[in-house]
């Protein structure tokens, strides 16, 4: 990896970070509206993953979606418009925070009904397996999707049509405040790959470089024509399930625990010993990312509303 | 009589019929340790333990199919759905086993269940999460669907969906529970399948449901300042459909508009209209008038989202125009 690589790293998961510290005071502003689930805890898991695709590869997620728009590409910009409902938003400000799209950069969606993308994503990989192409689908998707059926259908049809889709749980522990132990019937999320016979790994989520060759030797598999592979990384959200989450079920101890680890504290330290980066190098990346924040606040807030009429558009391709 | 939010009416019915029956269960997604997403079963998971408080994964097709299982076996479960979006997920279990059981096998088995779910827009969540798609699950004999508006028809009505012996979908709305109201004290049961007046009237009829009886009481105050009065019909109940008094007031006031939370097309209101044109055509005397959701999927835009579902001033301008 080249120096500038490193930093581009440091830089999305930064980024990311006070793109969600921002979306928080804009909920608490009144000024995003339904439901925002943030990505604090979890930002090395689609950092690292994203940094390993080729450009055709197509990547498609449930709706804790920010981080993975961001990795994907889609400007700082586009994103808090949208979660503001601006017309100049990823999707027109019909979307909201949920339901982020590029398909420019190849990012297929946050989706919000939980499973319900696992098929989408195979039919991706169908397509490029049709047609040819050598594109991956990597599908993200979080731990409480895979006791759905949608999820165990996807993998089976994956595994006997021999699809090019790389499957990527984000396992943070809880769906909603349901820890795994008290929902999924095996601790290691993984082991529901085996099920299907799909070969697959468990990584280090938390750390960002870990998730990266994890993801590298994955995709190449996938892209080898050898089928789906499947991905687990271990990591943690920080903060409650979506905004207003009373957050009965953990003790304030597991969260400080997991702060230990937080994935850019330890990619911090890393970068500094390993002496790839000084901190003047770094602060100045934190400094660049907080100022395109700012500037995406300002872009979104002066963005118009969509217009009355846009109720009315998009809902087929052909009216009448 | 006690003032209480349809929120405390709901729960109060749960937990009283969990006291009286211990066959009375309770499966869903967090509706234990987190204590309910709309913090309807607050408190039942340290009163009633996790065997009658079952957090489930996150899996509705099995919460619906197993259960109608345990009812089969003599159990009362009342599942819930965290919202009815998501009822589409256990599609089958809810319209294609629930309903059919009973009947299919010559009446051996009965499904004592009830559905809970929440229904409901206008809260910013998009298209995916804002349907009330209540009307689908009225179409299928042999499930009755039951969605009250009120604080005291909410805990009367669930309280005889627990002791029915077939299988009900309680629809409750996202933003009815706030909504405050007099609850009659103790034993209090609403029978399923009856409409009723909330708010006599003599010029005009507007039939409604759920959340959208509100707005329609508010609009009918709107039209009381310039004299107009309005009956307002509240279905209560979706299926079985109770026309009697939604006739008795139309044979007064020959006129109607019909107002629903969902979208127009196949709705409340077109099977509300036909039934008038079949039973009550001699009193019709003017174009029967429907109040609906724009015929859009729900935009997360605060603006446009507002604009799809209908508003007290859409009602009154649809009263304005049947006078
Ligand atoms: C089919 C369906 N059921 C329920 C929900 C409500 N819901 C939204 S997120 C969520 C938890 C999902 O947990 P997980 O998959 O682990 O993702 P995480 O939130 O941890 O990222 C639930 C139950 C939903 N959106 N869709
Ligand atoms: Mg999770």
């Amino acid at each position: 990896m080249k120096k500038q690589e490193y930093l581009d790293l440091y830089h999305q998961m930064v980024l990311i970070r006070r793109l969600e510290e921002c979306a928080a005071e804009l909920y608490q502003q009144d000024k995003i509206g339904g439901f925002l689930h943030l990505y604090i805890g979890q930002e090395a898991v689609s950092t690292g993953l994203i940094s390993a695709r080729q450009p055709q590869d197509r990547v498609i997620t449930a709706y804790r979606d920010h981080g993975v728009a961001i990795n994907t590409g889609i400007g700082a910009k586009e994103v808090i418009a949208e979660l503001l409902g601006k017309a100049t938003g990823t999707s027109k400000g019909k979307g909201g925070s949920m339901h982020m799209a590029d398909v420019e950069k190849n990012f297929w969606g946050g989706h919000a009904i939980v499973g319900a993308h696992l098929p989408l994503a195979a039919g991706m990989a169908l397509g490029d397996q049709y047609m040819g192409s050598d594109a991956a689908t990597i599908c993200m998707f979080g731990d409480g999707a895979t006791n759905i059926g949608f999820f165990h259908e996807a993998l089976n049809l994956s595994k006997v049509w021999n699809l090019p889709v790389l499957w990527v749980v984000e396992n943070n522990q809880y769906g909603m405040g349901t820890s795994v132990a008290r929902a999924s019937a095996v601790g290691e999320i993984r082991q529901k790959a085996d099920g299907y016979s799909i070969p697959n790994a468990i990584a280090d989520g938390m750390d960002v470089l870990s998730v990266r060759k994890a993801a590298v030797k994955a995709l190449k598999h996938v892209r080898s024509g050898k089928g789906p592979f499947f991905l687990e990384f271990t990591t943690y959200r920080y903060r409650g399930h979506s905004m207003g989450d009373p957050e009965r079920y953990r003790e304030k101890e597991e969260i400080a625990q997991w702060e230990q680890t937080d994935p850019i504290g330890i990619y911090q330290r890393y970068l500094i010993a390993e002496k790839i980066a000084t901190r003047a190098e770094l602060e100045e990346i934190e400094m660049q990312a907080e100022a395109e924040i700012m500037e995406a606040v300002e872009f979104a807030e002066t963005s118009p509303e969509p217009a009355p009429e846009e109720l009315y558009t998009d809902v087929y391709v052909q009216a009448g | 009589m006690a003032v209480k939010t349809v929120r405390e009416a709901i729960s109060e019915a749960l937990w009283e019929e969990m006291e009286r029956d211990e066959k009375v269960f309770i499966l869903g997604e967090e509706v234990g340790v987190w204590g309910g997403t709309y913090a309807v079963t607050k408190g039942f998971y340290d009163h009633f333990g996790e065997k009658r408080v079952r957090d489930t994964p996150i899996a509705e097709a099995a919460i619906v199919g197993a259960g109608i299982g345990a009812a089969l076996t003599g159990l009362r479960p009342v599942a819930e759905l965290m919202t009815i979006n998501f009822a589409f997920v256990a599609m089958d279990h809810i319209v294609n086993e629930a309903p059919k059981l009973h009947y299919m096998f010559g009446g051996q088995m009965s499904v004592p269940l009830v559905i809970r779910t929440v229904s409901g827009g206008g809260r910013q969540l998009g298209a995916t999460h804002s349907q009330t798609p209540d009307v689908i699950f009225a179409h299928f004999p042999g499930l009755k669907v039951v969605a009250p508006a009120t604080p005291a028809d909410s805990k009367g009505l669930l309280k005889s969906a627990i002791r029915s012996e077939d299988p009900i979908l309680f629809i409750e709305n996202v933003t009815l529970y706030q909504t405050r109201g007099e609850v009659p004290d103790g034993e209090h049961l609403v029978p399923i399948g009856k409409s009723k007046v909330q708010r006599q009237g003599s010029d005009v009829t507007v039939v409604t449901y759920s959340k959208m009886l509100n707005v329609s009481l508010n609009a009918a105050e709107e039209l009381a300042k310039d004299g107009i009065q309005a009956e307002v019909v509240d279905l209560r109940t979706l299926r079985p459909l109770d026309m009697e008094p939604v006739i008795e007031s139309f044979v007064k006031t020959n006129r109607v508009v019909i107002v629903e939370e969902g979208w127009r097309s196949y709705g409340v209101g077109a099977e509300v209209a036909a039934r008038l044109y079949e039973e009550a055509f001699d009193y019709i005397d003017a174009p029967i008038k429907r109040v609906a959701q724009a015929e859009v999927p729900l935009p997360y835009n605060r603006n446009l989202e507002q604009l799809a579902i209908p508003q007290v001033s859409s009602v009154v301008e649809a009263v304005q125009d049947v006078l």
